[in-house]
């Protein structure tokens, strides 16, 4: 029952609230509370809101040690959603080709399993898993650290608004409350408490990922964490993770095993020749078409033209003319 | 005591007929030019003076009135000196005023009556033909350029030139003399696609823009040879026909652009502005407008070098010609219409840092520059682009190959291929359809987006010369179609 005014009264004041404050200022703040005109409004701006005490509340969430009084949603998603068994997927906003490329491969296979995929809107990483997850078809919940009706980034702002046409936007934050640097790590730890596992895509050293990993591994949920070149610093802290015992990430299978999830595997599409070769080629080292024609010793038409196909197929990825296979090896 | 000779003044491309009078006085000495004649106008005052005296004949002492007519059109620029001249010369009868009658004249005096050539003497010349004169006055380096419009050219050298051939002293040579050799395609266009290595994707897509008159992107780090293939696309380009070489050498003559000694441009033309450039310099303008990059680029290539560079205004000013072909400029005295029927090719990087794509370099942009250098661009101009093609730095190893195909063989297929486009439209395959449904729904893929990609496969097919277009047609299309990160899908 109290759980709205706990959450109103922290955007009244601009703070963080988990418990009951015992001050004057939110005993008188709870006796002028209406409640019934806050629901309308929400209602009103086709939000909602579950708080800790009601059945639909995520139960995960409660495991934790601070869970927050409640949660407000955006979105056309049913509640329901927190009832499915989620995966986070996080990483460096500024990634590399290769770490959106593999986000987004996670995000589309993971959804396509079953999985509901769960990040934090942010750019770079966050938003490439979002996608990946919209692409399959699959619900996927963005958690803000801002208020719920807020955009953030604003360049996310489409984003946003593709995932609540199946999916959540959540925040603990009542509407209006304006982003703020200490709200992000709580944030985070409302992203590891809602998925079974966190996968970390691509990490600096002291990024705000891993304070995501952190937070997963404090409720004892299953880590994993994408293996980088050690000479790159975008994967310095993923590579920190498995030195830390952390499961290296090979394939979305991985996570789908640790999670008991039966994958359906699509069947492998059969490819041409001409294709075959070209991805035998990139295999080996992502690569120009210029580089492909050098090491396949097929003409530009052919090497477009395969291309063409394997990306059709989701095979290869491009990013800045630079293309790479877009399946784990092995 | 009166006489008359006729020239032309440029109003955008077209010539009008303006009489030039002179009248002879008794009254103090004095020459005025009346009749809206703008500065350089003006000061053919002097430059006919010494002219007329250095041509060893005699300055009327009389009260000199000129006046060019129709008095309320602008008259610009240096080449009414020699109809002036003329009509003085007339009017003090040193030379027969009879003698002027079915001849027009333009051109420019030095101080020592040398003839100096003259911008515009094509259309000045199409002008005189259109008011049925049969006969141009002109500077000799001009006289080429004249005779393409049909008239007959008395090329002169020298003002005492021009009057001892008005007083019958004299005969011009033959006309077929100066008749230029129409098209002998021994003209140079530009450097040679054998120069370049590598890149063969890039040249693939180049080929592609030629055979297909395809606008073209070239993203890449710099470096990576962009610029050096975009100024390769003329020599690929089959040569202008008479038709259309005639309307771009209009326009290059209006400009004052004409090569000496090579009055006909059939080589299509390779503007490449930068992008410090002004808007007016781009599309056309002035006052009494001129021309622009865009106009001059008129059955040729238009060169934009780091496209996000130049200011917005200006790219979206490209995107009526892009639509229409031509450039209209309205301006109190009326609308003038530049033919602007270009083929855009443009380079960028893709980050203004310059770092991504280049493997040895890590970019150092943040989110908000990158989007902003991106946002310069707009999603109406990007859809112009059928062709956009990213060039990662070659590898060393890519570089070492060895001379490309000279651009004489790709122009014979290009050539070859447009010949096949004047046929019967080609056809989809059943199965080439399917694939760009599937990929209309796999990729990011937009309506234009597909119209983009059946064009282009359209050009493959016309060029492999197949019958009709099939799946490899299409999927090699896809390949060309404009990055995610640009906006475009």
């Amino acid at each position: 029952m109290s759980d709205l005014v706990l959450a109103a009264f922290a955007a009244e004041t601009g703070g963080h609230v988990v418990e009951e404050p015992r001050e004057r200022r939110f005993e008188r703040f709870r006796r002028e509370f209406d409640e019934a005109a806050f629901r309308s409004t929400l209602a009103a701006r086709r939000l909602r809101f579950v708080g800790r005490s009601e059945a639909g509340y995520p139960s995960l969430l409660r495991e934790l040690h601070d869970p927050p009084p409640g949660l407000f949603l955006r979105g056309l998603g049913a509640a329901e959603l927190f009832g499915q068994p989620g995966v986070a997927i996080v990483g460096a906003r500024a990634c590399s080709s290769y770490g959106s490329q593999v986000a987004r491969l996670l995000g589309r296979e993971l959804a396509a399993a079953g999985l509901v995929v769960v990040s934090g809107l942010a750019r770079g990483i966050d938003g490439e898993a979002h996608r990946g997850a919209l692409e399959a078809g699959g619900p996927t919940v963005a958690v803000l650290g801002c208020g719920v009706d807020r955009d953030y980034p604003a360049a996310h702002a489409q984003l946003a608004a593709r995932i609540g046409e199946q999916g959540l936007v959540v925040s603990e934050y009542a509407p209006g409350v304006e982003p703020a640097p200490w709200r992000f790590p709580a944030r985070n730890r409302i992203i590891a408490g809602l998925a079974a596992a966190t996968v970390v895509v691509e990490a600096r050293e002291r990024s705000g990922a891993l304070i995501t990993a952190d937070f997963a591994l404090e409720g004892g949920r299953e880590v994993f964490a994408v293996p980088g070149e050690i000479t790159s610093a975008l994967s310095a802290g993923t590579n920190a993770l498995v030195r830390l015992g952390a499961t290296p990430l090979t394939s979305p299978e991985d996570v789908l095993e640790a999670l008991g999830v039966v994958a359906v595997s699509a069947p492998e599409p059969e490819l041409g020749e001409t294709p075959a070769r070209v991805l035998e080629a990139l295999a080996r080292e992502p690569s120009g078409i210029d580089g492909l024609i050098r090491e396949t010793g097929l003409d530009a038409a052919a090497v477009a033209t395969a291309l063409a196909e394997l990306e059709l197929v989701g095979a290869v990825a491009e990013a800045d003319g630079l293309y790479r296979g877009a399946r784990p090896q092995g | 005591m009166l006489a008359r000779t006729v020239t032309h003044a440029l109003v955008g491309l077209d010539a009008r007929r303006v009489e030039v009078e002179a009248h002879l006085q008794l009254g103090v000495p004095a020459f005025a030019i009346v009749g809206l004649a703008d500065r350089a106008c003006q000061e053919a005052k002097e430059r006919v003076r010494s002219g007329i005296a250095s041509a060893e004949l005699e300055w009327p002492v009389r009260r000199i009135t000129v006046n060019l007519a129709p008095a309320e059109l602008r008259k610009e620029g240096s080449g009414f000196d020699l109809p002036i001249a003329l009509a003085v010369l007339a009017a003090s009868r040193q030379v027969p005023p009879e003698a002027l009658g079915g001849h027009a004249a333009v051109g420019e005096l030095a101080l020592d009556g040398r003839l100096r050539p003259v911008g515009g003497v094509l259309a000045a010349a199409e002008g005189a033909r259109q008011s049925g004169l049969s006969r141009l006055l002109c500077p000799a380096e001009c006289a080429a350029e004249a005779a393409l419009a049909g008239i007959e050219p008395v090329p002169v050298h020298h003002l005492a030139e021009a009057v001892a051939y008005l007083r019958g002293e004299w005969q011009p040579p033959p006309p077929d003399e100066l008749a230029p050799s129409p098209l002998n395609g021994s003209e140079p266009a530009g450097p040679d696609l054998a120069e370049v290595r590598g890149q063969e994707r890039a040249r693939r897509a180049l080929e592609l823009a030629a055979a297909g008159s395809h606008n073209l992107l070239l993203g890449g780090p710099p470096g990576t040879g962009k610029t050096m293939l975009a100024r390769r696309l003329p020599g690929i380009l089959p040569r202008l026909p008479p038709n259309e070489a005639l309307e771009v050498t209009r326009i290059h003559s209006v400009a004052g652009l004409l090569p000496p000694g090579r009055p006909l441009v059939s080589v299509p033309p390779f503007r490449a502005p930068h992008h410090t450039a002004s808007v007016a310099s781009i599309v056309g303008g002035g006052s009494s407008p001129r021309p622009g990059e865009a106009s001059l680029a008129h059955r040729g290539v238009l060169f934009l070098d780091e496209l996000a560079e130049f200011p917005r205004n200006a790219l979206e000013a490209l995107r009526q010609p892009l639509e229409d072909g031509a450039i209209s400029i309205a301006r109190v005295g009326g609308k003038i219409v530049f033919p602007a029927r270009f083929q855009l090719v443009a380079t960028m990087n893709l980050c203004p840092c310059g770092a991504r794509g280049d493997p040895a370099a890590e970019c150092s942009c943040s989110a908000a520059r990158l989007a902003a250098y991106r946002d310069k661009l707009s999603r109406a101009l990007l859809d112009r682009f059928d062709l956009v093609v990213t060039v990662p730095r070659p590898r060393a190893r890519e570089l070492e190959g060895a001379p490309g195909e000279r651009s004489e063989a790709v122009r014979e297929r290009v050539t070859a291929a447009r010949s096949r486009a004047r046929g019967e439209p080609l056809r989809r395959s059943r199965e080439a359809n399917e694939l760009l449904s599937r990929a209309v729904e796999r990729l990011p893929l937009s309506a234009r987006g597909r119209a983009r990609v059946a064009r282009v496969s359209r050009t493959i097919a016309l060029l492999a010369g197949v019958e009709e277009v099939g799946t490899a047609q299409v999927a090699e299309a896809l390949s060309y179609r404009s990055p995610t990160e640009l906006g475009t899908p």
